[in-house]
């Protein structure tokens, strides 16, 4: 088990929305880093899915229990493997990909586990956190990323670009993806213009080249 | 079970005076081949049960508990053994739902046991009484369950032997059960909790007053059990728990006695454990008992688990239950029991709650199980269509 992290406010949650844009009803979805459950909650309200979250911090599992949610109280590369292949249709890391230790195993148990993964990140090669580098030579702290280099849970520092590049190398089909700054979607460079991106991904089966929804 | 750890200021609401009631039962087939009859089982209950009858619970108790899990007996001043569990606003909350509880058969608290009296003699049973397993005990609460005309369980739930016979309830009567609660237990007992067990029993059939089973018109094997107490006490506890609570004090003594007499509070204290406790229980009744825990596998020792879930609905819920410091029930035995549900793709929630009482943390007041459960069951309640006002 880990140490726990800060969770992240919700106001820096603007991927909710999308997610359960895309979520279709009825779906079965695991939300790893469920944290209290917010997400899954609205899923569950809203498509009405049969949910399941992986939680670590115990005072966090206790919210999302009370919130009627059926949630896991452990580590998460643990616990995936309980799973049985297919067992879900979505697999949900919102804000997690970024504090996962080993990214890989993640993605590749995600997607055993489940047939799409959705990922949200912060996105480290936005305007705000590279001007803030630039301009102030220290680590960017900005409303995305706010936590110092000392106390992030951000283990890694990934952008859009690399998370492109990453699903090309390890043969992973982007299904959608959505790029968000606080001001709603970004179209034009989101590399340098999203503060978050969120990608819905599968692995390669030959079907599915990328169709992004606008 | 330890007593000391039970906190009994600020329980909250308690269903207050309670009467002890019993049913008696033809006979019942057990899994040894053998036919107990007749058969009587001590039971309580809390609460009312609604028109429909779907707000049934039945609550299951461990090695050492008996039918009296809440409220007062008319003159006592000691509540049952889960008061922090069950009352009003509680856990399993008596203002909403029809709390059960029954004494196991083979215990001596009421329920058919080795000291009940056999009709073929007009002796005690002691020894000639047969061997029971927790799927007998499980068969004996399903009787009593029809006999009150409750044909559906909202939630059946213990800790430890109460957590195994709330998991055997599940597999035995899918159909019943709506919900499952098992706390701090196993899906099998493990080599090392029947070996503290086997040593528990050791003690008591060493004491020459146990004489095989036959003491009830003599001296009672009391040094025997008080040892297999003292033993058991200890694997309920922790390191840390004992640390806290004794560290190396003496025990009226401001300097070691050099000699065998006691030293130690945590020898003292143990001691008053295992007395107390002879008071209280019967020697034959721990040897049966502790015999049904070690020949407890929920999968009947045929394959994986996962194979035993395969059948139980899919709108069955679990909440599992663990705590950090239970060494004798350890959270990887919750979690083996998690990881066969959710191969199965059932509906499951897992708790390891942080805690350094040991096992015995599932009788401590914890304001954190009182809400898991309370809110568990609201949600199975919900999802089951019952109303409260």
């Amino acid at each position: 088990m880990s140490e726990p992290v800060e969770p992240v406010e919700e106001a820096l949650r603007p991927d909710y929305e999308f997610i359960v844009d895309t979520v279709p009803e009825g779906a079965r979805v695991l939300d790893l880093g469920c944290g209290e459950g917010t997400l899954l909650k609205m899923l569950v309200d809203r498509k009405n899915v049969r949910g399941t979250g992986i939680e670590i911090v115990e005072e966090r599992v206790y919210e999302a229990v009370e919130k009627g949610l059926t949630v896991h109280h452990g580590d998460f590369y643990e616990a995936l493997a309980y799973y049985p292949d297919g067992a879900f249709d979505y697999v949900v890391l919102s804000q997690t990909l970024q504090q996962a230790h080993d990214t890989v195993s993640v993605i590749v148990e995600s997607l055993r586990v489940g047939r799409f993964l959705v990922a949200s990140f912060p996105n480290f090669a936005y305007w705000r956190p590279r001007l803030h580098l630039l301009l102030t030579g220290r680590a960017p702290v900005t409303r995305a990323l706010p936590y110092q280099w000392y106390d992030t849970p951000n283990i890694h520092s990934l952008s859009i670009k690399d998370f492109r590049v990453f699903t090309r190398e390890q043969a992973i089909g982007i299904v959608r993806h959505f790029y968000l700054t606080r001001g709603g979607r970004v179209r034009l460079w989101p590399n340098l213009r999203a503060a978050h991106g969120v990608f819905v991904v599968e692995k390669m089966g030959g079907l599915t080249a990328e169709r992004a929804v606008e | 079970m330890s007593d000391y750890l039970i906190s009994e200021a600020g329980l909250g609401a308690s269903v207050g005076e309670v009467v002890p009631q019993s049913a008696q039962f033809d006979s019942l087939l057990l899994d040894s081949g053998e036919t107990l009859q007749p058969v009587t089982i001590a039971y309580e209950t809390y609460g009312r049960l609604n028109e429909e009858r779907t707000n049934a619970i039945l609550i299951l108790h461990a090695l050492s508990g008996d039918a009296h899990a809440a409220g007062y007996h008319g003159g006592e001043d000691k509540p049952g053994w889960w008061e922090t569990m069950i009352g009003p606003g509680k856990g399993f909350d008596t203002d909403r739902y029809l709390v059960v509880c029954s004494n196991v058969i083979g215990g001596c608290k009421g329920s058919t046991g080795p000291n009940s009296i056999n009709p073929a003699t007009g002796r005690e049973y002691g020894m000639s009484f047969p061997v029971v397993t927790v799927g007998d005990m499980v068969r004996a609460q399903k009787l009593l369950i029809d006999h009150l005309g409750i044909e559906r369980l909202l939630c059946v739930s213990g800790g430890s032997m109460g957590g195994m016979q709330a998991l055997q309830w599940a597999v035995a009567y899918p159909e019943v059960v709506a919900s499952c609660i098992p706390i701090a237990a196993t899906p099998k007992h493990s080599p090392m909790q029947i070996a503290f067990n086997e040593v528990g029993r050791l003690a008591i059939m060493s004491d020459p007053n146990w004489n095989n089973g036959d003491y009830y018109h003599g001296p009672a094997p009391d040094s025997g059990l008080a040892v297999a107490r003292m033993i058991g006490h200890i694997t309920y506890l922790s390191d840390e728990s004992m640390r806290a609570k004794f560290g190396r004090r003496l025990q009226d003594k401001t300097a070691f006695g050099y000699d065998f007499s006691m030293d130690f509070e945590v020898e003292s204290y143990l001691r008053h454990q295992g007395e107390v406790f002879t008071r209280r229980f019967d020697a034959n009744t721990y040897l049966y008992v502790t015999k049904a825990l070690d020949y407890f596998d929920l999968s009947g020792g045929h394959g994986p688990l996962e194979e035993t879930f395969r059948d139980l609905p899919a709108d069955m819920r679990f909440l599992v239950i663990a705590f950090s410091s239970d060494w004798l029930y350890p959270p990887y035995q919750s979690k083996d029991i998690v990881r066969a549900l959710k191969g199965n793709g059932l509906d499951c929630s897992y708790l390891e709650m942080r805690s350094s009482y040991g096992h015995d943390a599932f009788l401590l007041e914890n304001k954190d199980l009182t809400r898991m459960v309370w809110h568990f069951l609201a949600t199975t309640a919900r999802k089951r269509g019952l109303r409260f006002e």
